[in-house]
């Protein structure tokens, strides 16, 4: 099973790390034919905005599109997340959002960088401990539409959560070496 | 020390522009920018006109956070740790303590730990480097030589943090003390290096980068990700040269489409030969 993960700008790297790591083949996606020839994808961190910019440049935005409406599996992590919503709030007006994820989410909504944490989660998914989640200039999920099943919560926000084979959270997996929810995305519809 | 390495993470494979002020910043998001670098003076500028080079003003940094919707970097000088209070306290995302500004001090850098906010620091070599890493810098970009539009500052500091890697990692134990010693560096970072083969956080590029291949080259050469300063608004047109800068970074290693960005971009900045340099920014920092 190859799952790969966008590489167009963003924290990719580590994505591919916590693949190999948990025993999946991973491989970065840059262009129309490597997205046809994975099982499943990662959309990582980094700006949303040249994301993208980026998908559009690549010719990779109908692509994607199709393969979201074809039920891929797929994982969106902060801006990933962002890609995979129905809204995106203090976006830019042009920026994509394939609405995979029935939820509305506010951009970098816990303010600067000097507000970026981590943080012991709870999630009832991937037993205890709790995650160790890092949340980095992170978006907040402010609306969740009813097929959507909220994983974990934070202060009372979803920040992890799926809807069929599309996942969502608002924090880093790919940066606290906690592999249980790379497993999970990729045993889980297998 | 995660969470500061992990926003430098977010910027791989991006590229963060100069700005000087909210509609330059406009024009760097709207090409693609992965985050902003405010500063008073672009480099070549700051070259130009000579005098003390300082922090910008609250007011001009404030315009730029409130324009823009990614990242925004501002320069500290060295040492100038009351400077870095002053950006932490505005809210910037990241502090560069910047060689292209006038030192503050002559010894000594910020103590980088002391901060909530992250810090990205300049490095020639790779004890530079790794001094810097020991202070808490959790980013580190080669210097390259600002404000000359000429790439070769930037390959030189490149190849001599990576070639030092790569010499490390073939290292025997006894050897890594002496690494340590040469590189007047912790012998733990050494070690680190020994056992990863890589710098123990992001490394990316600064300094003569003027041209989409300029931006290829770097990357190829180990960067992670691009700094572009006098480079894009020193040249005819900012806007199609940004974008084209950052479509490089992304595709560095595919010369069909570095070739399709290289086009139509007009002139770039105009470049300055190393050997009429009246000062070396680069051999800023100790």
């Amino acid at each position: 099973m190859k799952v790969g993960v966008l590489a167009l700008q963003g924290a990719t790297d580590l994505h591919l790390a916590a693949l190999s790591d948990v025993g999946a083949t991973g491989v970065p996606v840059r262009r129309p034919h490597e997205l046809a020839d994975v099982d499943r994808l990662i959309l990582p961190g980094g700006e949303s905005t040249t994301m993208s910019m980026m998908l559009d440049a690549a010719r990779l935005t109908e692509p994607l599109a199709e393969r979201l409406a074809d039920a891929m599996p797929v994982l969106g992590t902060c801006a990933g997340l962002l890609l995979l919503a129905a809204e995106v709030g203090d976006g830019r007006s042009d920026q994509r959002s394939f609405g995979a994820l029935d939820i509305g989410a506010r951009r970098n909504a816990y303010g600067p960088q000097t507000e970026s944490f981590e943080t012991d989660l709870p999630v009832a998914a991937l037993g205890s401990p709790p995650m160790r989640a890092i949340f980095i200039r992170s978006p907040i999920i402010e609306r969740v539409g009813a097929g959507v099943e909220v994983l974990a919560r934070l202060d009372g926000n979803p920040v992890l959560c799926r809807q069929g084979r599309a996942w969502g959270c608002t924090f880093h997996p790919e940066l606290s070496g906690d592999l249980r929810l790379h497993r999970l995305f990729c045993e889980e519809t297998a | 020390m995660r969470v500061k390495r992990g926003l430098a993470e977010m910027l791989k494979r991006g590229v963060i522009m100069d700005v000087v002020t909210a509609e330059h910043a406009r024009i760097a998001e709207d090409a693609g920018a992965a985050a902003v670098m405010a500063l008073e003076r672009v480099p070549a500028d700051i070259r130009r006109d000579g005098g003390v080079a300082r922090m910008s003003p609250p007011e001009m940094i404030e315009s730029i956070v409130e324009t823009v919707t990614i990242p925004v970097m501002a320069k500290a000088r060295i040492g100038h740790f009351a400077e870095a209070q002053v950006l932490e306290a505005l809210g910037v995302d990241y502090i560069d303590e910047s060689e292209v500004l006038t030192p503050a001090d002559e010894a000594h850098h910020i103590d980088k730990w002391r901060f909530t906010v992250p810090f990205v620091c300049g490095a020639t070599n790779l004890g530079e480097a790794l001094r810097r890493i020991s202070e808490g810098a959790a980013m580190i970009r080669s210097k390259g030589e600002a404000g000359t539009g000429n790439i070769v500052e930037a390959v030189r500091h490149l190849r001599s943090i990576t070639g030092d890697i790569r010499r490390i990692t073939v290292a025997d134990g006894a050897e890594l003390y002496d690494w340590a010693k040469r590189l007047q560096a912790p012998v733990a970072l050494v070690r680190e290096i020994a056992e990863t083969g890589r710098l123990p956080v992001p490394m990316f590029c600064a300094g003569g980068i003027a041209t989409p291949a300029d931006a290829s080259l770097v990357m190829q050469l180990g960067a992670e990700a691009t700094f572009v300063g006098s480079g894009i608004f020193k040249s005819d047109n900012p806007a199609a040269r940004a974008k084209a800068v950052v479509e490089a970074t992304t595709n560095f290693d595919d010369p069909a489409i570095l070739l399709k960005v290289s086009r139509g971009l007009g002139g770039a900045m105009p470049g300055l030969e190393l050997g009429g340099l009246e000062t070396r920014l680069a051999e800023r920092g100790w």
